[in-house]
């Protein structure tokens, strides 16, 4: 039988989660609410006595200082509506799970199969008597409909005997294990019909492959001899669009480019990924020669350089848009825990070290009606935050960089950039660490979760956009702490020697693991019917392709397989060994002994064919605004700090553990108050050693609007100045590309194909361009290419963006910098030159305007300067330094201000630009490259000695008058404001969210 | 056993702070500080009396999924160690009894509190605190000015005034049972720190008290001050660049968290060894 055990807290205990709920409910939906209580429910459904359950309700499942428990009779009272939110079947339920551990502790006795522990939470309402309100709170904010369910009862309908009626949402299916061949010898439409209905994602040129492919006599005949026919079986069609999917293979960074610019010059671009980001990192090493640092670049789960002689770096940023915006907890979550699994998972394993997030939403504050199935930017602001807090706080990895961009056409796709570091011994039992490579006869053994429906075709599903029949299963929620148990049983694993080879489970699941894996050895033997199972009912193509988390397979050599079982019993972590690598050169599936797949590994990983995707180049017909200088600048300034890419983070920052492991030396907030905006983060992994890691980003989507060329050029030069800023070293330095962008492909749905092709390619040119420029080679990446939404006539897609995420090292982390000014007397220094260039920047966002003359940067001016200043760095001389972004001079000046507590007297006269550029452009140009500098008075000569020759402009100097005060060209005070004023307008937008 | 301290710190099920208070042992002068998988323990292949110093670090034990560290504190009370019918917590009330030092950071102070070995006035390991959600309903790492009651039995805290250190909790609001054992807590000076103000004077005010605590406690020992408890991280400040200002204060080389450690070791050396 089925148990409910009511936890509530006692009367006069203050119910902080409820007040959280009536609050969030007031802002999100407007309805204001007498009080919100909130009751846990746990539903037993086990072979348990009265007293066991008893004991499991006063022990591990309640509180006795504060709560009050119930079985199997209600706890609520003194309540107008009463909502209860559990989970679907089958959705993860994290509590659910500890629940039932917890109770097996207690009684010593396994639960039997189909026995589980469901949480559900109750919500008690005063003052909400209408159901149908009742109904949109619910639907708009307690729940997501696509993993919860709900129940509303008013006072009067809950039965005081018994309360809320028991469900159990457990996984029932009476569906037998079968596996279907598909016929393939069809028309072109009907092949369409079948991707489309199956939710492949395969192209009808790819479908045509395939048919070809299993129409060959040689291919039949191989597979006679194996048991199978002539039709390919669903295992075999699922695996091939997972691994053909754009998600794995990124068939348009793959494709042949056809393109031309707007001179009417034609070329042909053979794969964008290796023309320009291999080649540039290729062109960068060849250049360091000797010095050069890379250890691992685009061939494992995340890229590898040299931190210290005995450790090295290892960094991975991965995207997880489309399940954010389906379930923004889930969503984000995922992509944390998912990335961790990159970042371990790389050579023979790393350990985590930090986590970066950054993030793109349309304004919290929207209001205008949304189309179906969008949710509203709010809640997926709140959900993926919640995601990204509980993914990296409770695995204990501190969250130390990101940004939160905003843009109403992030609406309908949020972007979520994950990045996570680790480091790894150089080496480990005597050969490389960062190298691994599977052996015939190791066994295929899978760690960690079980398997369930959870996330099937997530890997097709976001190769598309988002639209009407987006499924339901692609939506995963992630466990933390299941994780952490493997990645603590791997690490003793790995130092053991226990295995010869690792990779997480991805998009594609098993599929992908296992068919990636065994290209070191040319083919594989798995049992499918060996894979442990969440809940009975998954047909054979669901193990192989089921995205469920928290799963490693590994590599285990014959010799060590026992061991290995062994130890992971003993933590606590399941391991199953489901097969075999081998050199057969086939991809070979069975289930119950019977072949299901017998795809060719060749077929499978080469045969995918090469996208031909045309590309014009049209520039924008674009003009600079015409408004006059503004009379208040002052007012102008604070508008600009309160604008939401500028405005203070800090209610998110202090949500995200950014100090857990002791190594964050230069934090996410600084400055006198602990509340200024830092540019980068400086950790020290190695807690007895001084030699930090320094990593930062940069990111700038509204450049693409005018030129994605010099979109790319900023975001690499943002990425840089912010790590160059703190500390980090040019010379040891490495770049990761995230690409997100629209869908490029002309078609029906895409008329603008061509020019949105374009766009990608002139991205890629100028990160070809300015890796080398700057030296700094590409080590991982990834792109997301369907971020766009399309439901009836309704199109929106994001702007075209890329996340440049920066990696590298400070020799000594007590050297680092950070942004608030220090002393009253210092000297204020600008660093490089101010030009009008406007376009694009918050300041014309401001007024309504895009301009055209979006900023450009000059690298070997830019590259010399950071140099300078690193050398001006190791000598001491830089009490403060911050890079200019988002805002311009006038926003940086303010930062650092009321960063440091003291003012700035700073003159524009002094400042490096053309002889008639107007007041307000010089105050918020978003010229690059350049960086404020604060040193004390006898240092000036030293410093100044460091930038000969260069841009380098003594500007004004830090005083003890709390105000910023800039003097215009006349010499007249142009912006005279207390720093007070300029940091609360930075903090309003969001201090409350 | 030899004239060298050791310390141990329990891992594993969602312990994240094991390498870091490990970390700071060693700084404080253990000779050994042991990080161990409580698989290790239930295995009965380490043994807690070989120790003399127990680090409860913090963490999400269990991912906190049925209340703060409740689910890590059942695993300790009724999980066998293997081949005994013992469990890690009959282990720990030995440890106890034979007069060594316990101290819980964070997770590690939610666990101390719910299994009762915090503030065991009477000595009988009965739960009569807590640790709840924070007032403000959120998650939160700030930093914190805390008071150090001068009179408190408590060996860890002894010639310390006061400590600024980082708090990072969901779940650090210190309640009590009843206004009795409040007004013991006080009177006995248990209630060992307190969240203040810049005066150090105690405040209810936020966000000096980060999460509407009780008399505004942030850790508490027991009557012998030899378990101590708190939700600040000692850990967290070791040296000079963890704090959020080193790069404008001069501040000594050695951290104000590290004082608690080297007060530990200096009781073990001086009472135990």
């Amino acid at each position: 039988m089925a148990w409910r055990i009511v936890v509530g807290l006692k009367d006069g205990v203050k119910d902080a989660r409820g007040e959280r709920v009536r609050r969030e409910i007031l802002e999100h939906l407007g309805y204001q609410l007498k009080s919100v209580r909130t009751l846990d429910v746990y539903t037993v459904d086990a072979a348990l006595s009265d007293n066991e359950i008893e004991q499991a309700a006063r022990g591990p499942f309640s509180d006795p200082v504060i709560q009050d428990v119930a079985i199997n009779r209600p706890l609520a009272s003194g309540f107008d509506m009463l909502i209860e939110v559990g989970f679907r079947p089958g959705v993860t339920d994290n509590p659910g799970r500890t629940a039932k551990e917890a109770i097996q502790y207690l009684t010593g006795r396994p639960f039997t199969a189909g026995e589980g522990v469901y949480t559900s939470t109750q919500y008690l309402f005063s003052g909400l008597t209408d159901k149908a309100v009742a109904e949109k709170i619910a639907k708009d904010f307690l729940a997501n409909g696509l993993i919860q369910r709900w129940t509303i009862l008013a006072a009067d309908d809950l039965d005081p005997q018994t309360g809320v009626p028991v469900s159990v949402p457990k996984v029932i299916s009476d569906s037998l294990p079968q596996v279907q061949s598909v016929d393939l010898k069809v028309s072109d439409e009907q092949l369409l019909e079948i991707s489309r209905q199956g939710m492949l994602a395969l192209s009808l040129e790819e479908m045509l492959k395939i048919q070809q492919h299993i129409a060959d006599p040689q291919v039949v005949a191989e597979r006679q001899k194996v048991g199978l026919g002539a039709e390919l079986t669903d295992v075999e069609l699922e695996a091939l669009a997972q691994t053909w999917s754009e998600h794995c293979k990124h068939k348009i960074f793959a494709a042949k480019i056809e393109y031309e610019d707007e001179n009417g010059n034609k070329e042909t671009i053979d794969s964008l990924f290796k023309t320009y980001i291999v080649g540039a990192t290729r062109d960068i090493r060849k250049a360091m020669g000797e010095n050069d640092y890379c250890l691992s670049v685009f061939k494992d789960n995340a890229g590898v350089i040299e931190f210290t002689d005995d450790w090295s770096i290892v960094f991975k940023v991965e995207t997880h848009n489309s399940p954010s915006a389906l379930d923004p907890y889930g969503g984000a979550l995922t992509g944390i825990v998912g990335v961790n699994r990159d970042g371990v998972g790389t050579g023979m394993g790393a350990r985590l070290i930090f986590n970066t997030d950054v993030v793109c939403f349309a304004s919290p504050f929207l209001e205008q009606e949304l189309p179906p199935r969008l949710l509203h930017p709010r809640r997926i602001f709140e959900g993926v935050v919640e995601g990204v807090e509980h993914g990296g706080n409770k695995s204990g990895i501190p969250t130390v960089n990101g940004s939160i961009v905003f843009d109403e056409r992030f609406a309908g796709k949020p972007l979520v950039y994950c990045g996570t570091a680790s480091i790894m011994p150089r080496m480990l039992n005597g050969k490389p660490c960062h190298e691994k490579q599977v052996q015939v006869g190791d066994h295929i053994v899978m760690t960690g979760g079980r398997i369930g429906k959870d996330g099937i075709h997530g890997a097709t599903f976001s190769s598309e956009e988002l639209h009407e029949g987006s499924p339901v299963t692609a939506v995963q929620i992630g466990d933390p702490i299941t994780q952490r148990k493997m990645f603590d049983f791997l690490t003793i694993a790995r130092d053991r020697g226990l295995y010869n080879s690792f990779t997480d489970n991805g998009a594609g699941g098993l599929s992908s693991s296992v068919g990636e894996m065994a290209e070191d050895t040319g083919g594989f033997e798995m049992h499918l019917d060996r894979a442990p199972l969440k809940y009975p009912g998954l047909q054979p193509w669901e193990i192989l392709i089921s995205e469920a988390q928290e799963r490693m397979t590994l590599a285990v050599p014959p010799a060590k397989l026992e061991e290995f079982v062994t130890l992971a019993n003993e933590m606590d972590v399941e391991a199953t060994d489901l097969g075999m690598f081998t050199d057969s050169g086939y991809f070979h599936c069975l289930y119950e002994g019977k072949t299901v797949s017998y795809l060719a590994m060749e077929f499978l990983h080469e045969g995918v064919p090469q996208m031909v995707i045309p590309a014009k180049w049209q520039p924008q017909v674009l003009s600079e605004p015409e408004f006059g200088q503004p009379q208040d600048l002052n007012g102008e300034l604070k508008k600009l700090l309160g604008r939401l890419n500028i405005c203070s983070k800090e209610s998110v920052v202090r949500r995200y553990d950014h100090e857990v492991q002791a190594g964050t030396v230069i934090k996410p907030l600084v400055g006198v108050a602990n509340d200024g905006p830092s540019d980068a983060a400086v950790f020290r992994p190695l807690l007895d050693s001084f030699e930090g890691v320094v990593v930062s980003h940069g990111i700038c989507p509204s450049y693409s609007d005018i030129d994605t060329y010099h979109m790319m050029a900023s975001a690499i030069d943002e990425g840089l100045r912010n790590y160059i800023a703190v500390g980090g070293d040019i010379e040891h330095v490495a770049g990761l590309d995230n690409f997100c962008w629209c869908d490029p492909v002309k078609s029906e749905k895409t008329p603008d194909g061509e020019y949105k092709a374009a766009q990608l390619v002139r991205a890629n040119k100028a990160l070809y361009d300015y890796c080398v420029a700057f030296g700094v080679p590409l080590i991982s990446g990834k792109d997301s290419m369907k971020n766009d939404y399309q439901i009836g006539d309704t199109k929106i897609s994001i702007p075209p963006t890329v996340l440049f995420s920066v990696i590298g090292k400070i020799a000594d982390a007590r050297k680092a910098v950070s942004m608030d000014v220090k002393r009253p007397g210092d000297l204020v220094y600008l660093l490089g030159d101010t030009f009008d260039e406007l376009g694009g920047s918050e300041y014309y966002a401001e007024h309504g305007e895009l301009g055209s003359q979006v900023p450009k940067v000059d690298a070997d001016s830019a590259l010399k300067r950071y140099r300078a200043l690193n050398q001006a760095q190791r000598q001491g001389l830089v009490a403060s330094c911050h890079d200019l972004s988002d805002g311009g001079l006038a926003v940086a000046l303010a930062e650092k201000a009321f960063a440091g507590g003291y003012g700035i007297q700073a003159d524009l006269r002094k400042v490096a630009a053309p002889a008639d550029l107007r007041e307000d452009k010089l105050l918020f140009s978003e010229s690059q490259s350049r960086l404020l500098v604060t040193i004390k008075p006898g240092s000036q000569e030293a410093f100044e000695a460091l930038f000969a020759g260069q841009s380098c402009s003594l500007i004004g100097e830090v005083r003890e008058q709390p105000e910023l005060l800039v003097t215009g060209l006349q010499g007249q005070a142009l912006i005279n404001a207390p720093i007070e004023q300029l940091k609360a307008a930075w903090q309003a937008p969001l201090r409350e969210m | 056993m030899s004239k060298t301290v050791k310390a141990i710190v329990i891992a594993g099920n969602g312990t994240n702070c094991e390498r870091e208070v490990a970390h700071a042992c060693k700084q404080a002068g253990a000779e050994v500080a042991d990080i161990v998988h409580v698989a290790e323990l239930l295995a009965g292949r380490v043994k807690l009396k070989d120790y003399h110093f127990l680090n409860l670090a913090g963490g999400f034990l269990d991912g906190d999924d049925l209340g703060s560290a409740k689910a890590g504190a059942n695993r300790l009370l009724h999980a066998r160690v293997a081949g005994s019918e013992q469990s890690v917590a009959d282990q720990l009330k030995q440890f106890v009894a034979d007069g060594k030092l316990v101290m819980g950071v964070c997770n590690g102070f939610q666990l101390m509190v719910k299994m009762g070995l915090l503030p065991s006035l009477d000595g009988s390991f009965t739960q009569t605190c807590t640790l709840t959600h924070n007032d403000g309903g959120r998650f939160e790492d700030r930093w914190s000015y805390l008071r150090v009651d001068p009179d408190s039995p408590c060996v860890f805290t002894r010639g310390i005034e006061g400590l600024y250190l980082p708090v990072r909790h969901g779940e650090g609001k210190f309640v009590t049972d009843s206004a009795a054992t409040l007004q013991q807590l006080e009177e006995r000076h248990l209630s060992v720190l307190k969240y203040a103000a810049a005066d150090m004077s105690p405040t209810m005010e936020y966000p000096a008290n980060p999460n509407g605590s009780q008399a505004a406690i942030a850790g508490i020992c027991d009557p012998s001050g030899r378990l101590f408890g708190l939700m600040p991280h000692p850990e967290a400040y070791v040296h000079y660049t963890h704090h959020p200002r080193w790069t404008r204060e001069e501040l000594p080389e050695e951290g104000m968290g590290l004082w608690l450690y080297q007060n530990a070791i200096r009781f073990i050396r001086e009472e135990l060894l």
